[in-house]
């Protein structure tokens, strides 16, 4: 994962990217490039999620029934690879998991890719968390929306690890954080800022070893920091 | 140090360092993801192996997919090897044999290797299998072909896109017949400028094909284009290594593709709005996947 900030003349793309992933069909952006869009939703949400809403839009609303693009999307919300073939049965493992799921289809904007979605995520007792993201092919995908923050964040095969981090919108909010990762020695790549009113949501891009849960659970507790996540533990191929 | 984002980048450091495509390929991925050359090979050899079970599976279990759209024709074209006067070589027929089946093998949800989408994913594993099946090349010849065929791809993912939505089916299908078309010339021994001359032969001829899916399955005509695009792109090396230069350089090619991209309807783009997906059989189809009918003046 890497939040995208590169010139155009920067390369964008590892050759996995293009070679793979490994999936199930039999669409890379409608079933394979959906699955990893659950997959990130549910790394950017905090605890087992009971209810996901799906909102689908422009291609993803017209076609995604033969392409499986719902079994997909909810899949990887299950933590199901793209490679796996169970995908196929992802209503009936929900049902079994009570996870409740609702598919709709809605215009999102004329400005958002033909392959997009709206994730909603639910569970009693947290704040909802939703995300838009699109699937841009061959299995690539692009976060373009977290929460109510405008961001970008590109679903290429790892060349950083990721922090997204929830936080107050000062201008020093960060500084605790950023304090903490050297105390791992963690170097920070770039952050990518965005704020809205008093809050703010920023993606951190690391190199270094990955952080362990509890890790990442010790940073939510510094001041300004609402929530983290930390998008290491994605699917790799 | 390594990074390309055009032919011509790619030529230069091909040149910088004495080394095919192959080599600038996997330093570049070594660099990129910052992994050793061992990690970056490993992870190859594991797409190389789901290709090869792809294959099998289409072959020796044809499965039918939804709709009863697909399904059996990969045997098919095995069986064909047998008979006398197909005016296509058997390398040729095995080649379009394992694209079917990879792609018979995607639409019913079956294991495949996106190369470079699940769309066209069978153009690539059927020529470069095949070529390194009937001609006994090493696996490390098969390692260059794959390698120099992603560098292609990511030349199109960079200078205009891999997906059918944006681009219709020449950002698939036509983008995996310029890979395959360059990775078999690089697995013959073709020069870096061979083997971006057969890219550019391959994907010019596939300039403009739109993607017109019936109820927008990954089906028809999908499957079918992967076979016969396995035989372009054969063709394709062949008349590069016969001398037949691209009079458009391979980057040239790709603006192409991205032009005709941003004039094509969305209708042509993995909507089934459009082309086959609203012919009679197409409409057809359409009311059994329960899709909402379209309005006449919309055809």
């Amino acid at each position: 994962m890497q939040a995208s900030q590169q010139k155009p003349t920067d390369s964008r793309y590892s050759i996995f990217d293009i070679a793979g992933p490994i999936m199930v069909g039999p669409s890379s952006s409608h079933t394979g490039g959906a699955c990893k869009l659950g997959q990130i939703a549910r790394a950017l949400f905090h605890g087992t999620p009971e209810k996901v809403t799906f909102i689908l839009h422009g291609s993803f609303a017209t076609v995604y029934k033969g392409h499986a693009t719902d079994r997909a999307l909810l899949a990887g919300i299950m933590r199901y690879k793209t490679s796996d073939t169970k995908l196929k049965d992802a209503f009936e493992i929900a049902k079994k998991q009570k996870l409740e799921y609702i598919i709709k289809t809605a215009n999102l904007g004329r400005s958002q890719h033909p392959n997009t979605v709206k994730i909603i995520i639910e569970k009693k007792g947290r704040k909802p968390m939703s995300m838009i993201g699109s699937s841009i092919g061959g299995g690539m995908v692009q976060v373009v929306q977290i929460d109510q923050f405008d961001v970008s964040l590109h679903g290429v095969a790892g060349q950083y690890k990721t922090l997204v981090v929830w936080h107050d919108s000062g201008k020093t909010a960060l500084d605790p954080l950023k304090k903490e990762l050297r105390k791992h020695k963690i170097r920070i790549h770039d952050i990518q800022t965005t704020k809205v009113g008093h809050h703010a949501l920023s993606i951190i891009n690391m190199d270094g070893k990955a952080l362990t849960l509890k890790e990442v659970l010790a940073l939510e507790i510094l001041d300004g920091i609402e929530d983290v996540r930390s998008l290491t533990t994605l699917e790799k191929q | 140090m390594y990074s390309f984002i055009t032919a011509v980048d790619l030529l230069k450091l091909c040149k910088k360092h004495k080394v095919g495509i192959a080599d600038i390929t996997i330093r570049y991925e070594m660099e990129y993801s910052r992994r050793h050359r061992a990690k970056v090979m490993a992870r190859m050899r594991k797409i190389k192996n789901v290709m090869k079970e792809a294959i099998k599976e289409g072959i020796n279990n044809p499965r039918q997919s939804a709709f009863h759209m697909s399904g059996g024709s990969a045997p098919k074209l095995i069986k064909a090897l047998k008979k006398k006067k197909m005016a296509m070589s058997p390398l040729v027929l095995t080649a379009m044999a394992y694209a079917t089946a990879t792609g018979e093998t995607n639409a019913s949800m079956g294991r495949i290797a996106a190369f470079p989408t699940a769309g066209g994913s069978g153009v690539v594993p059927g020529t470069m299998l095949a070529v390194a099946e009937l001609w006994r090349l090493s696996e490390k010849k098969l390692n260059h072909g794959l390698f120099t065929s992603a560098a292609v791809g990511k030349i199109i993912a960079e200078g205009a896109t891999l997906s059918a939505a944006a681009g219709g089916c020449q950002a698939e299908v036509g983008a995996a017949i310029a890979m395959a078309a360059a990775g078999v010339t690089a697995m013959r021994g073709g020069t870096p400028e061979q083997c971006l001359n057969a890219a550019s032969l391959g994907l010019k001829s596939y300039l403009g094909v739109v993607c017109d899916p019936l109820g927008g399955l990954v089906a028809v005509p999908c499957i079918k284009r992967n076979t016969l695009g396995a035989a372009t792109a054969l063709a394709a090396s062949d008349a590069s290594i016969a001398g037949i230069e691209s009079f458009i350089p391979f980057d040239d090619v790709v603006l192409a593709m991205k032009n005709i991209a941003k004039i094509m309807s969305p209708k042509l783009r993995e909507t089934a709005l459009g082309g086959l997906a609203v012919t009679p059989t197409g409409l057809k189809i359409r009311k059994k996947i329960g899709l909402p009918p379209l309005k006449k003046e919309d055809i």
